[in-house]
């Protein structure tokens, strides 16, 4: 069993790509040779008991979060349920709503820990640990629509800018969503709390009872789904202009709300086309040409 | 309980995680899934092993007691083809493997993915004089319209299958019914197709055609003409006449050029049908699926009475058709009348000799498809230069990693012989559309410049190092889809 968890060097010689079970995380990182060497064994040996730790855990990481609940043990596993937390009281949220995030997180953490590096990435699916040492910056691509898999644009992520952590959610990746946005990227200053509101943000772009969607109960698909019988998004038919305004404005509802607790940077929704923005209304320390989400506003309803 | 173990849960035990699948789930790695009960490696990949000389057989990887064991040679001796890599429809992501590997020190790139294919079809070549319908006519199976019977050429009947007007355009049934019939022929399996106004006919790749329950043994050597011109020297001075039947141009020996030329006398002989050049008859029967591709059972009835200025007593007549799989030896009585005797062995030979000129009859299946639309998408950020690319031939595209032959023109329409590929490559999705393997392969700097995947691309180990995957010994008659060389095999493209 140890040799499960699978290490190698992409074509390009500079990135590492870590797989074991159902995680593969892509990562770069920049420095001196020497120094990228030490982050990637060190990446690699951390990643090795990665999903052993949570599998030991996995029975609790799938329950509802409560504030009073039974607290994970694992590094990860509190990451994930300290990411969870904020939201618990609201709505049903189990700590796997911030699994990736948190696993980049860790990876990110632990080559930082041994090397010095200018700046390095963790890509666990879309869901990204970011390091950025002083005057570094990193340009993200982002993609409008999953079907369309072309740029629209990039954002740049100055170290100035607390911005650490990105993530993406919607009924179209490989996790359930209740909700119907097409992808929901998050900004945050952690993977794990980017992980967390893009799950619950994706969960809110909704338009609950509408005929088009068709839903199924998660467990129905997967018995094991932290889910259980709630319905997931299986499938999103035609949707009139209106409808689409309609659910983006229900998820910016609880983005802003979640943006104002301060525990994200910025939200962009996107539904068949549309696409809502939210961000700090004073992006403190950030200058405004490097305003991570300025591109976007320009192609709302692109 | 009255439920089947098969529609129950299984617990994956590939990874920790230990997922529950349900029956056609996968888990959460999308890797494993339950397929009736059965824990499967989904959609494992084929890999073509280039070392391993020959022999056809296939190692399921799949099983336990036989995982691999990580020893085989690395790198370019190696070919992971889209069998089984599955694809996302409509190809928003990038394809499910895109693989690397060094080639002769440039970096390689396999963009691995299987396209579903709505608007495909199937090109059959049917190697048999007889007659299976009218051109133009409708082919059914299982009693739906599912292609048209088009041109004969050269001794093979062509027949067009699938496109998108009978899979997509038409009723339910019909969709189904071409689907199914398009994934069996792809697959190599026998399939019954019916000729309006004509023959019922059992088509299976590389095999010989069977026309009304009749399995067909050869092709004809050539029209009755042909097959004068090519034996006329080895009857001459055997016999007095031979009538090669044909149901496209019946030759006779005495009127014809080849006959003429030796000296052969002439005979009085009398054809029915039409006259074509001196020897040459078109129409002497009907089409059918007797002597030579027509109807006749009795082949005396496609002669009249001899003329007695010319004939003579103990005529000797040789009838065989284009196959040599029919004939008959007759001497004329003092009436002129011919009279069936036994074949002499010196013209057994010859009726031997055109039966080993003919080729063995086969059916040969060619895969249409296109990769014009979205699933380029998969390869690319910006479809058009994959198609440029292929057009000046920077990537090579191979199905299931046998050689295409690319349509000059618009897209990227290509057609694959089923037979070079590796057995059970097509799938199909109920849309109704064929799923079958693509891998384009490119140079890796060209990749990028196209706008590749590049964060996706993964070296060849790391898949040979998972467990899912077929291993295949590649086909000595297809050209290793990674040599940078061009083959012979190839067809030559024109530039932009």
């Amino acid at each position: 069993m140890k040799n499960r968890a699978q290490a190698t060097l992409l074509p390009d010689g500079r990135r590492l790509h870590l797989h074991d079970g159902p995680i593969d995380l892509i990562i770069e990182a920049f420095g001196t040779e020497s120094e990228i060497k030490k982050a990637y064994r060190v990446a690699a040996e951390r990643f090795e008991s990665v999903l052993d730790e949570l599998c030991r855990e996995l029975p609790l990481l799938r329950q509802s979060a409560t504030e009073n609940g039974p607290r994970p043990v694992g590094v990860i596993a509190m990451r994930m349920y300290d990411a969870v937390l904020p939201y618990c009281q609201q709505t049903f949220v189990t700590p796997m709503a911030a699994v990736a995030g948190s696993v980049a997180e860790e990876i990110l953490r632990s080559m930082m820990s041994v090397a010095t590096l200018s700046r390095a990435y963790v890509n666990n699916g879309g869901d990204i640990a970011l390091h950025l040492s002083t005057g570094e910056s990193f340009i993200v691509g982002m993609v409008e629509r999953p079907d369309e898999p072309s740029l629209f644009g990039t954002l740049r992520l100055d170290a100035a800018h607390a911005v650490r952590g990105i993530a993406t959610s919607g009924w179209r990746g490989r996790s359930f969503s209740l909700g119907i946005a097409d992808a929901v990227t998050v900004l945050a200053d952690r993977a794990s709390a980017a992980d967390a509101a893009a799950t619950i943000i994706a969960n809110n772009v909704d338009l609950p009872g509408h005929p088009s969607i068709v839903r199924i109960p998660a467990c129905e698909l997967d018995p094991d789904s932290d889910l259980g019988d709630r319905l997931v998004t299986r499938q999103v038919g035609e949707l009139s202009d209106g409808e689409i305004s309609d659910a983006l404005r229900a998820g910016a509802v609880i983005a802003r709300s979640i943006l104002s607790d301060g525990l994200i940077r910025a939200a962009a929704l996107r539904l068949h086309g549309s696409t809502s923005v939210i961000r700090e209304a004073t992006p403190s320390g950030i200058a405004l040409d490097a305003d991570p989400i300025q591109s976007s506003e320009v192609l709302i309803h692109a | 309980m009255n439920s089947m173990p098969e529609d129950d849960p299984i617990r994956c035990d590939a990874c920790p995680v230990l997922c529950y699948i349900k029956p056609g789930r996968t888990g959460a790695c999308d890797r494993y899934g339950n397929h009736s009960g059965q824990l499967v490696r989904i959609d494992p990949h084929v890999v073509l092993d280039r070392a391993v000389t020959r022999g056809d057989s296939v190692v399921p990887f799949l099983d336990r007691d036989r995982e691999w064991d990580g020893s085989i040679v690395s790198g370019p001796e190696n070919f992971v083809t889209a069998i089984g890599a599955g694809t996302t429809y409509p190809d928003f992501k990038p394809a499910p493997f895109i693989i690397s590997s060094h080639v002769q020190g440039v970096d390689m790139v396999t963009v691995v993915t299987e396209g579903i294919f709505s608007y495909c079809g199937v090109k059959l070549k049917v190697d048999t004089d007889r007659h299976l319908g009218p051109e133009t006519n409708t082919v059914r199976a299982q009693g739906e319209p599912v292609g048209h019977v088009t041109t004969s050429e050269y001794g093979s009947q062509m027949i067009s299958l699938g496109g998108v007007r009978h899979l997509t355009g038409g009723s339910r049934q019909e969709g189904s019914a071409t689907c199914e019939t398009l994934l069996n022929l792809c697959n190599r399996k026998p399939v019954e197709l019916t000729i309006d106004e004509g023959a019922s006919v059992i088509i299976q790749a590389g095999k010989a055609p069977i026309v009304d329950g009749t399995q067909e043994e050869r092709m004809r050597v050539g029209c009755g003409s042909a097959t004068i011109g090519m034996f006329a020297k080895q009857w001459f001075g055997k016999v007095d006449e031979v009538v090669v039947v044909d149901d496209h141009i019946t030759g006779v020996l005495s009127e014809h050029q080849a006959g003429k030329l030796l000296g052969v006398r002439e005979t009085g002989i009398k054809m029915k049908g039409r006259r074509s050049t001196p020897g040459r008859y078109f129409r002497v029967a009907e089409p059918g699926t007797a002597w030579g591709g027509t109807n006749i059972e009795d082949p005396l009835s496609i002669l009249q009475a001899f003329n007695p200025k010319f004939a003579w007593p103990n005529l000797r007549l040789l009838m065989v058709s284009t196959t040599g799989e029919h004939h008959a030896y007759f001497e004329l009585d003092e009436a002129l009348r011919p009279v069936e005797k036994e074949l002499p062995r010196s013209l057994g030979k010859s009726v031997n000799r055109i039966k080993e000129n003919c080729e063995p009859a086969l059916c040969t299946v060619l895969f249409m498809g296109g990769a014009g639309g979205s699933l380029r998408a998969g390869v690319t950020e910006n479809p058009v230069r994959l198609t440029h690319s292929v057009r000046d031939a920077l990537t090579r595209v191979t199905c299931g990693g046998a050689p295409v032959y690319v349509w000059p023109g618009g897209g990227i329409t290509f057609m694959v012989d089923v037979t070079r590929m590796p057995e059970n490559a097509f799938g199909y999705v109920p849309t109704p559309a064929l799923v079958a393997p693509v891998e384009f392969t490119l140079k890796i700097s060209d990749y990028a410049a196209l706008g590749g995947y590049m964060e996706h691309v993964r070296p060849l180990d790391s898949i040979m190092q998972g467990e899912g995957h077929r291993h295949l010994s590649a086909r000595p008659e297809n050209p290793w889809p990674l040599s940078r060389k061009k083959s012979s095999h190839e067809n030559p493209r024109s530039g932009r």
